[in-house]
């Protein structure tokens, strides 16, 4: 932690940037997102594994970004999700710098994002054991038994959108739920618009989803909503192999080869 | 009326729970799933959750649905037939189970629903609903109702409030309305006299942390105040705090068409959110975050007391505790009391 610090702190005093994006210590046990501006501000932030939150759905906030240049801490999710980010034009080298911090908790700098992307293809996005099981049964679900099971778990979504919120790739000003002209998911939340919502949200995040959990740790209800984008993953690995955010866009569903051995698109 | 305080014995909450039961009552109590209890229309007084500190959501949803439909409508050639509200068949219905800082919530939505127009539906699920609620014996660091006119064991806005007398101990029952009188004439046998009972020992210590007046005052100065940017940066545009809001009351009003039919509807909405604001023209005149943040600080401890004369806040603590990036809003207030103006 000492040497996070002391590398905010050295950004800052050398205004390479002009806000550092770091956690300090919240409410009871919980720690949350601190933005250093001042080099004596720094001594605030903190590290530890109760940093989960994905920090880079704040590199796209307007009033974040017109601060100026920014520095990130950045885990693994939060890199796998700047690399996504930056292949969809919403960061560079220009207006970033990422303060990596290792699974094994080491502080790594990088020169720039293709260094964080090398960085983070050395890992492979793994559905945990937990979820894996619980994807397994849902598989072995006869079809009524999934949609009831759906049903009871998103039914009580009140349809904050602490999910879309949380989540560094909704960064859309205006998401597909608010359009009303015409309108293409019902804005209420009954049974029927919660689960459009959650599907619109899996289908959306397909490919671009790198599975941080942001959306579930953000649900005030608690709601496993990551279950359908960890369905996503699984079924995008299945089919396309290769499942990692890429500069280069490469990822699974953005792209489209003139060979593919498809051809329903022909 | 003068309160009338009775003795409940412990295990006589099973049986209230059933002769209300048999008395046709809907009941919505807490109930935990996932860790987490919400109000839930109960069957069997087993699910009710009995240890908890507070709901994740607040009971609004009993009297202020998620969505209330006011009506249905069929098209047929030029003509259209519409079938409104059925006031007929609101459920008589009990909230049990729900804390002080929730019964004097329904203050402030009363002063809201009320303001100029009278919202019928509002009204009438209100009228139909008797509200059981129980005094809190411990809290947590989210909770500040006493800084906001509440207190642990406070009757406003109750029907009938039980205290629970020590850990193992039995129930004294504050019947404060004539709804109360009435659950009381349901079950006349289980609320026997009580002579003792103060029941102030036995409430948990919520400390006072702000003067709710001075930060009134304050922030009628603070508007322009750059300190809402530093304050709001992480807040991440949801609207968690205002669903889980006991006195959260704005909504959209939608429409949903299939063919010929259709439906208009009442749909929770949230000051939080970036559209909320947005006119037809496009212009969005909060259009930044920091501006929302600074609109639901205002509208709770300024322009409600001023326009309604009642405090858009109940110091339940669910706003904080259910926002996914730790908006602690008695962090907010009480860094508002100690800015030098």
């Amino acid at each position: 932690m000492d040497e996070l610090i002391k590398r905010a702190k050295e950004l800052l005093e050398a205004s390479a940037v002009k806000v550092v994006i770091g956690y300090e210590q919240g409410t009871g046990n919980k720690t949350r997102a601190l933005f250093v501006e001042k080099p004596e501000d720094a001594g605030k932030l903190v590290f530890d594994s109760r940093c989960v939150q994905n920090l880079a759905a704040y590199v796209t906030k307007q009033e974040v970004k017109s601060k100026g240049k920014m520095a990130i801490t950045a885990t693994l999710p939060v890199m796998r999700s700047l690399v996504q980010l930056a292949s969809e034009f919403q960061i560079s080298d220009n207006n970033l710098v990422v303060i990596g911090i290792t699974p094994d908790s080491k502080i790594i700098d990088f020169k720039n994002l293709e260094e964080v992307e090398a960085f983070v293809h050395q890992f492979q996005i793994e559905i945990d054991e937990r979820n894996k099981e619980i994807l397994e049964k849902l598989e072995k679900m006869t079809p009524s038994e999934r949609w009831n099971f759906w049903i009871e778990e998103l039914s009580p979504c009140i349809k904050c959108y602490a999910c879309r919120a949380a989540c560094p790739m909704c960064y859309c000003s205006r998401c597909t739920v608010d359009f009303n002209r015409p309108q293409w998911i019902p804005v209420q939340s009954t049974e029927l618009g919660n689960l459009e919502w959650h599907f619109m949200r899996a289908m959306h995040l397909t490919g671009r989803c790198i599975d941080c959990d942001a959306c579930a740790n953000a649900c005030p209800l608690a709601l496993p909503i990551n279950l359908l984008t960890k369905k996503m993953i699984v079924d995008a690995k299945a089919n396309f192999g290769t499942y990692q955010p890429s500069l280069k866009g490469e990822n699974v569903l953005s792209t489209f080869k003139p060979d593919d051995k498809e051809n329903f698109i022909q | 009326m003068n309160i009338e305080r009775r003795l409940v014995r412990k295990n006589s909450l099973e049986k209230l729970f059933e002769i209300l039961k048999q008395n046709k009552k809907s009941v919505f109590a807490p109930v935990v799933k996932n860790g987490k209890a919400s109000f839930k229309t109960v069957e069997s007084f087993s699910t009710v959750a009995e240890d908890y500190i507070q709901t994740t959501q607040s009971s609004k949803e009993l009297v202020f649905p998620r969505v209330e439909k006011f009506l249905d409508y069929e098209k047929n050639g030029k003509d259209v037939s519409v079938k409104g509200f059925d006031y007929q068949n609101v459920p008589d219905t009990v909230l049990w189970g729900v804390r002080p800082c929730d019964t004097i919530g329904f203050g402030a939505l009363n002063s809201i629903f009320n303001w100029d127009y009278k919202d019928e539906i509002y009204n009438a699920r209100l009228a139909k609903t008797t509200i059981l609620s129980f005094s809190c014996n411990k809290s947590d660091e989210y909770c500040f109702c006493t800084s906001v006119g509440g207190n642990p064991g406070s009757t406003a806005g109750s029907d009938i409030l039980f205290t629970k007398l020590g850990a193992d101990g039995d129930y004294l029952a504050e019947v404060i309305t004539e709804k109360g009188q009435a659950i009381v004439a349901l079950a006349p046998g289980l609320f026997e006299k009580a002579d003792t009972a103060d029941k102030e020992k036995y409430l948990a210590d919520v400390p006072v942390k702000f003067n709710q007046k001075e930060i009134s005052e304050r922030l009628e100065k603070f508007f322009k105040s750059e300190k809402w940017v530093e304050a709001s940066l992480k807040c991440l545009g949801c609207g968690a705090c205002a669903f889980v809001c006991p006195t959260c009351a704005c909504f959209d009003i939608q429409d949903e068409e299939h063919g010929k039919t259709g439906s208009r509807m009442r749909c929770w909405d949230s000051c939080g959110y970036a559209q909320f604001t947005v006119h037809t023209s496009g212009h969005n005149p909060r259009s930044v975050q920091s501006q929302r943040w600074r609109q639901r600080i205002m509208h709770k401890f300024s322009y409600m007391p001023e326009r309604l004369s009642v405090y858009g806040c109940t110091g339940c603590g669910r706003c904080s505790r259910a926002c996914p990036a730790d908006m602690n809003i008695l962090e907010h207030l009480i860094s508002i009391q100690e800015v030098k103006l």
